[in-house]
């Protein structure tokens, strides 16, 4: 329906021989297959590109975000504007105060991110990482999420709708229920969770039923969600009791995530439930049947659907699972991060990043769990930037954006470090 | 399932079957209408205000609001049974049908909300007509991006990119044109990256759109916490455009001051809708875009250079949202702030959906929209009972109700989105 | 104008798909570019059309040297083109699309009127009945097909190419698309007709080039025999003959009552069909492509929506039922794309031979996924069915063809069947493939399977069927015995029904 949805011939990224005008039938049946991309559904065919980059374009995208970064970063250095003023006089004034601006920022990145050297022992050096850690929870849960759609060959853009909801329902149960501990904190979890994948799932019966494109219901819930949320939170529902604001109570102790590491740390038990997650996607997408289905629909659902696959059924789980995981990021927001109770912003920009998490991992369980602790670090490390360095935090939001735009596309990266096109090599197999 | 070559026209099924869906949708809202205007009836007098400065002064409209309730929902409730008697003697409703029945329950609802207040209906509708300029700005734009086969979803980038530059362009030049042709330029440079990346390196459409939103929103924040905030004075404290009121025109009642007493921006917004309008329908320009959007390879084989019309249509599209960005600042705020368009490129997607794809109808989508937005407010000013959260929902529930299919058939262009690969 | 192209060549990677090819075309002559299916005959004239650039070799136009970076080049030069998928929009009137890439304007508007009259002028000098202002989506495949032909003649086309156009039509539309082609012909049109149907090439050809593998392997008299052309096209004498034994066929297993199918749009493509096959017997399903056939084999394994009728298998009814349903009452399906509704192609071999039974025994379990047993049941099936590939974890997208298609039947293959439907069966394959999967089917129907085949290939069916099904406009015209003549079918794939068509059902 929709410009979004549909299939097409796609070739993407490194497929260099491409089908759009060449007829796959004027090349001998036994020459096809090797060089020539099948038509494919366009997102499908992303898709794969997404997952078989190389790590190398990784590495290099990282590497060229960090360039423009620093380029972002030295141009408004007061000093650095100030020197530019005589740079043919003495240049090195300029150049040297380039380097001081650049090289402290990034420092501070990663004094804060990893590292603090700073600090009396390694041990305590390490809280750094701790403090990344704990931004990097939510992200990787929803962009397992993200990427278990992308798998599934569903986009969901509905994350920021899918955290505020998981994190509206997992803090209701938090902040009215005042039971046993664990079990408490438990079913504010399920609660969480089930927040998440009722709104995603509401996305899947959608396109399932009426073919809906989820890309568009997705965005439009995102703000949807978002003004009742802060339509509940003026209404005694959510509103904490005697407050003006549209802020709910805080949580019960007991619903808290618990610390697992020293409070300094601040690693805590959700982090813990994210490697499960991590595990647990890891398993579903590659070992199990229902994973199985999911990667068939996303490759080719015309040939799922032949081969007795209810493409349907599949889209609609894809979603709620989906949801699931990135309900959880919300619920990790009430739970583990601000626990003096939440306000309609909660989401903090997870939802969109959470995407650009999935892209950077390839859509793959592990290489998500890694991509977001990579976003944790610029996190952790971009406070302490801002603190320390006077470079605003937003500078990590454009880095981080700058690697997912050259990660989905290899042959740029490719060109800008003057490497050899893979698609040159097209020998028949 | 497969390549379906030619599907054989046996025979049709039996004759069309009659769509009740109209007269559903109707009744629908004739019952809502009975719950909250009569069964939730309020009480007192709403008093529908028409004055404004410099022209004939216009009586106030009093309405008794149970009373009206009532009355509108009778004759809601008439039209309901008179849409089913249309649809049997003449197979269809028609439109203007749709639109009087529209109006009648927007008049209800406006006095139950604002039972024992004053409306300013002028206000009313010049402020919709404000925050729907953005809107149509950045729905034309995605009307052209999306007609030549570019799903643009990065209209929200493209409008804080064109605010940010001509808050800053035209603050240092003192010139609001400068400003306008930076906002122009900056709009221009987001839709070269989308254009680029999802034309010559066929990265997917959606992904560059919602990165590139991000991206854009982290770099105007941070140029603006950097640059414009220590230096806020010189370089984020930009003229603002005076309504230039069109003689004799700007007289007529309501109309006038709605429509005809508006900054250059508003009146460069519906030359611009015109243009695109009879552009894409009656030029060479607009048939070719088209037919890129429509079938590319045909479009190729007769000699159009498909990536070129795409480039440098996706390229006009970013110019075109790009004023719109410029209006945020230029034509209402006189500065930038922080996620100054706070959505507002959803919203104008939305409305490209809702206005299915064609100028006329996105523009009257952002119109509706925007005053959705200016009830919204009014009425968070007046004191009324309705949440303002619930109206602002409006856009975005509406258009999960069209591409649902549960009012009428939503086609876009058929090669949106889809990249076009030669051999 | 006179046509010639000189030594053209053109690799796609290590794969030469044309090979110093020499063609020379007079005006007045319909030249046919004989070969078949990958044969290098689209690629040529997509050089020609400037679509592709060749990698050596020349293009002359009354003997002028032309360089062709697009095909607007093409079409400036006097080179028109019939594409084989139409390239019209759809949602354009015949005037929009005629008129697309060389509009005039008027005062900068589209000059519609003119594109009007246009159109009108050349429909009339053929005799089409063309309405200008007719949305092209709306009209007949045919019909369609004259829009393409007065598209290319609004820009003075000299020399005309039609690629592969009888594909979609019927025997009569295709008879009027060659009174079209002499017509043509007539008015000094120089004509390259592409085609792998010898019948039209010995009907409309003043010259015939043939061929084969990228290269011209030579030129024949429209007099030669049928037996000469196909002997130069495939390169050796054609015997599609597998060693069978007539079958007298068991009791019914399929049986099928008046079965009808609507489309999306509420056409009827499948009307009041209905037949049935007995245990043990292939029934073939002839036609023109297009005339139900898809939608017939997609309403057997539940894959249409609108379906009405009865479909039986040994006293079961299997109306209504799931696809997945449909397969576990043991239906295999071999769909006429493979690429696109059979196989997952970045999926292992592997994991294309568990596509359909992703639930439950034998692979799965607790559901996960039993890779042990996949692995085992995969390397023995691979090495039964002779598919040629690196090992078990090889992508399907990297196997040839033919080795796809046999991944295909071994997974549908190895299942207990109760009723096998192939579509296309050997479409695109080269011909020791082509022999297999035919030996396959055969020994498929002497298990007592019954077997039904969808072919539009009057070879195939030949080869294969204990008795045939027409189908032509949605309708089964007859039901004949195997050993039908050409001659019979070929009137029955025009919609008649010869009296002395003996009738099998």
């Amino acid at each position: 329906m929709s410009g979004i949805g549909g299939a097409g011939a796609v070739p993407v990224g490194d497929t260099g021989l491409a089908g759009g005008g060449v007829d796959p039938d004027q090349i001998p049946p036994e020459e096809r297959g090797a060089d020539v991309e099948q038509p494919a559904g366009r997102v499908r065919a992303t898709l794969i590109a997404i997952r078989d980059g190389s790590a190398l374009t990784t590495v290099l995208a990282v590497v060229i975000a960090l360039v423009v970064g620093a380029v972002l970063i030295a141009a408004t250095n007061p000093t650095v504007q100030s020197t530019a003023g005589y740079f043919f006089a003495r240049p090195t004034d300029m150049l040297s105060a380039i380097g001081a601006s650049v090289g402290g920022a990034y420092l501070a990145l990663l004094q804060g991110g990893v590292y603090d050297w700073t600090q009396a022992s390694p041990l305590d050096a390490l809280q750094s990482f701790g403090h990344a850690i704990g931004f990097a929870t939510p992200l990787i849960a929803a962009g397992l999420g993200i990427a278990v759609g992308f798998r599934s060959g569903v986009f969901n853009i509905g994350g920021q709708g899918q955290v505020l909801m998981g994190a509206a329902f997992a803090g209701y149960v938090g902040f009215t229920w005042n039971g046993p501990p664990i079990i408490t904190m438990l079913l504010a979890v399920l609660f969480g969770l089930l927040g998440g994948g009722l709104v995603a799932g509401l996305v899947g019966v959608l396109k399932a039923r009426t073919g809906a494109n989820e890309v568009i219901v997705t965005i439009m819930l995102n703000y949807v969600i978002f003004y009742l949320l802060d339509f509940a939170l003026s209404t005694p529902l959510l509103q904490a009791p005697g407050s003006g604001n549209p802020i709910s109570p805080p949580e019960h102790p007991n619903a808290v995530f618990f610390s697992v590491l020293p409070a300094a740390y601040h690693v805590n038990v959700g982090f813990l439930l994210v490697i499960v997650g991590t595990i647990a996607c890891s398993w579903l997408l590659s070992r199990s049947s229902i994973g199985f289905k999911m990667r068939a629909v996303g490759e080719n659902p015309r040939a799922a659907r032949v081969a007795g696959i209810e493409v349907n059924r599949v889209f609609t789980a894809a979603m709620v699972i989906s949801g699931v995981l990135v309900g959880f990021a919300g619920v990790y927001q009430v739970l583990g991060t601000t626990t003096s109770g939440f306000t309609s912003g909660v989401d903090a920009g997870i939802g969109f990043n959470a995407i650009t998490v999935a892209l950077l991992g390839r859509s793959r369980p592990w290489g998500v769990f890694w991509a977001g602790i990579l976003f944790g670090v610029f996190q952790a490390g971009g406070y302490t930037m801002q603190a320390a360095q006077n470079v605003d935090i937003n500078a990590v939001q454009v880095v981080q954006s700058v690697i997912v735009l050259f990660i989905a596309a290899p042959p740029l990266v490719r060109a800008i470090f003057r490497l050899p096109q893979p698609g040159a090599r097209k020998v028949a197999a | 399932m497969s390549t379906r070559v030619a599907a054989p026209v046996v025979g049709s099924a039996a004759s069309r079957e009659l769509s009740y869906k109209t007269p559903v949708a109707l009744g629908i809202f004739a019952v809502l209408a009975l719950l909250l205007l009569v069964v939730f009836a309020r009480d007192g007098v709403s008093t529908f205000s028409f004055t404004q400065a410099g022209t004939v002064a216009l009586p106030n409209v009093s309405l008794p609001v149970r009373a009206t309730g009532i009355a509108v929902t009778i004759v809601a409730a008439l039209m309901t049974i008179g849409a089913v008697a249309l649809i049997r003697l003449r197979g269809a409703v028609p439109r203007w049908y749709v639109a009087v029945f529209t109006l009648l329950l927007v008049v209800g609802f406006l006095a139950w909300a604002t039972a024992g207040q004053r409306l300013p209906i002028v206000g009313l509708l010049t402020g919709s007509l404000a925050l729907a300029a953005p809107l149509i700005f950045g729905a034309l734009g995605g009307v052209v991006s999306e007609r030549v086969g570019i799903v643009n979803i990065a209209i929200e980038g493209q409008l804080l990119a064109g605010a940010f530059v001509s808050a800053i362009i035209a603050s240092v030049t003192k010139n609001l044109f400068f400003g306008l042709l930076g906002a122009v330029v900056a709009g221009t440079l987001v839709s070269f990256v989308l254009a680029a990346l999802s034309i010559k390196y066929v990265v997917n459409q959606v992904i560059v759109g919602v990165v590139l939103n991000v991206l854009m929103l982290g770099l105007t924040t941070f140029l603006y916490e950097t640059v414009l905030v220590p230096a806020s004075s010189t370089l984020n404290a930009p003229p603002t455009f005076a309504n230039l009121a069109i003689p004799g025109l700007s007289l007529i009642p309501i109309i006038g001051a709605v429509v005809f007493d508006q900054s250059v921006v508003t009146y460069l917004m519906i030359v611009a809708v015109i243009v695109v309008w009879i552009g894409l329908t009656r030029t060479r320009w607009g048939l070719r875009l088209r037919a890129v959007g429509e079938h590319p390879q045909a479009a190729d084989t007769v000699g159009i250079n498909v990536s070129r019309t795409r480039f440098w249509n996706v390229a006009l599209a970013g110019a075109i949202v790009g004023l719109g960005g410029a209006y945020f600042t230029l034509g209402s705020v006189g500065s930038f702030s922080q996620n100054i368009t706070s959505g507002a490129g959803y919203i104008a997607l939305a409305a490209v959906i809702f206005g299915r794809w064609d100028p006329l109808r996105a523009s009257a989508a952002g119109l509706l929209f925007g005053f959705a937005s200016q009830v919204a407010n009014i009425l968070g000013i007046v004191g009324s009972p309705v949440p303002s959260d619930i109206l602002l929902t409006l856009p975005y529930v509406v258009t999960i109700i069209a591409v649902a299919g549960l009012v009428g058939r939503v086609r876009g262009p058929a090669a949106a989105g889809r990249p076009y690969v030669k051999g | 104008m006179r046509l010639e192209l000189h030594g053209i060549t053109k690799a796609f990677g290590a794969l030469v798909a044309n090979d110093h090819i020499d063609l020379t075309v007079e005006p007045g002559e319909i030249h046919c570019l004989l070969g078949e299916n990958g044969a290098g005959k689209s690629t040529l004239m997509n050089i020609l059309y400037g679509l592709l650039r060749a990698d050596s070799g020349e293009i002359r136009l009354d003997g002028t040297v032309q360089h062709f970076s697009g095909p607007g080049d093409a079409m400036r030069a006097g080179i028109g083109m019939v594409h084989q998928h139409f390239m019209l929009v759809p949602v354009f009137t015949v005037a929009e699309n005629v008129m697309l890439g060389h509009e005039q304007t008027r005062g900068g508007f589209l000059d519609l009127p003119a594109a009007r009259a246009r159109v009108s002028e050349i429909s009339a000098r053929f005799g089409f009945d063309l309405d200008p202002d007719a949305v092209v989506e709306d009209l007949p495949v045919g019909v369609q097909q004259r829009v393409e032909i007065v598209k290319a003649l609004s820009r003075d086309a000299k020399v005309l190419v039609f690629d592969e156009p009888t594909a979609v039509l019927t025997p009569q539309e295709t008879d009027e698309l060659m009174a079209i082609m002499r017509q043509l012909k007539g008015a000094g049109t120089a004509i390259v007709f592409i085609t792998h149907k010898l019948r039209e090439v010995r009907e409309v050809a003043d010259r015939i080039t043939v061929v084969r593998l990228g290269k011209v392997v030579g030129e024949a008299e429209p007099t030669a025999s049928n037996a000469e052309l196909a002997s130069l096209m495939v390169g050796r004498s054609v015997e599609l003959t597998v060693q069978r034994t007539p079958s007298a066929g068991g009791a019914t297993g399929l049986d099928v009552a008046a079965l009808t199918v609507l489309d999306a749009n509420g056409q009827v493509v499948v009307d009041d069909v209905s037949f049935a096959v007995r245990r043990g017997e292939i029934l073939a399903i002839a036609g023109v492509q297009g005339n139900g056939q898809t939608e017939l084999t997609e309403a057997l394994l539940g894959l249409q929506e609108d379906v009405r009728g009865t479909v039986t298998l040994d006293g079961r009814a299997l109306t209504g039922l799931s696809v997945r349903r449909v397969l576990e009452a043991g239906v295999g399906f071999v769909p006429e794309d493979r690429q696109e509704d059979a196989l997952v192609a970045e999926f292992s071999i592997a994991e294309n031979l568990m596509l359909d039974r992703s639930d439950g025994a034998p692979f799965v379990k607790g559901g996960a996924v039993r890779r042990r047993d996949l692995e085992t049941f995969a390397t023995a099936t691979v090495r039964e069915f002779d598919v040629r590939a690196q090992g078990i974890d090889t992508h399907v997208g990297r196997l040839s063809g033919g080795n796809q298609q046999k991944v295909v039947l071994a997974r549908e293959l190895s299942r207990s069947l109760r009723l096998f439907v192939a579509a296309q069966p050997t479409r695109g394959l080269d011909v020791g493939s082509i022999e297999f999967v035919h030996e396959r089917i055969v020994a498929t129907r002497d298990e007592g399977v019954p077997v039904i085949v969808i072919s539009t290939e009057l070879d195939e069916v030949a080869a294969l069927a204990d008795r045939i099904a027409v189908m032509y406009r949605g309708r089964i015209v007859g039901i004949v015995p195997g050993d039908t003549s050409r001659d019979v079918l070929g009137l029955m794939m025009a919609g008649e029904l010869p009296d002395d068509a003996r009738t099998a059902a």
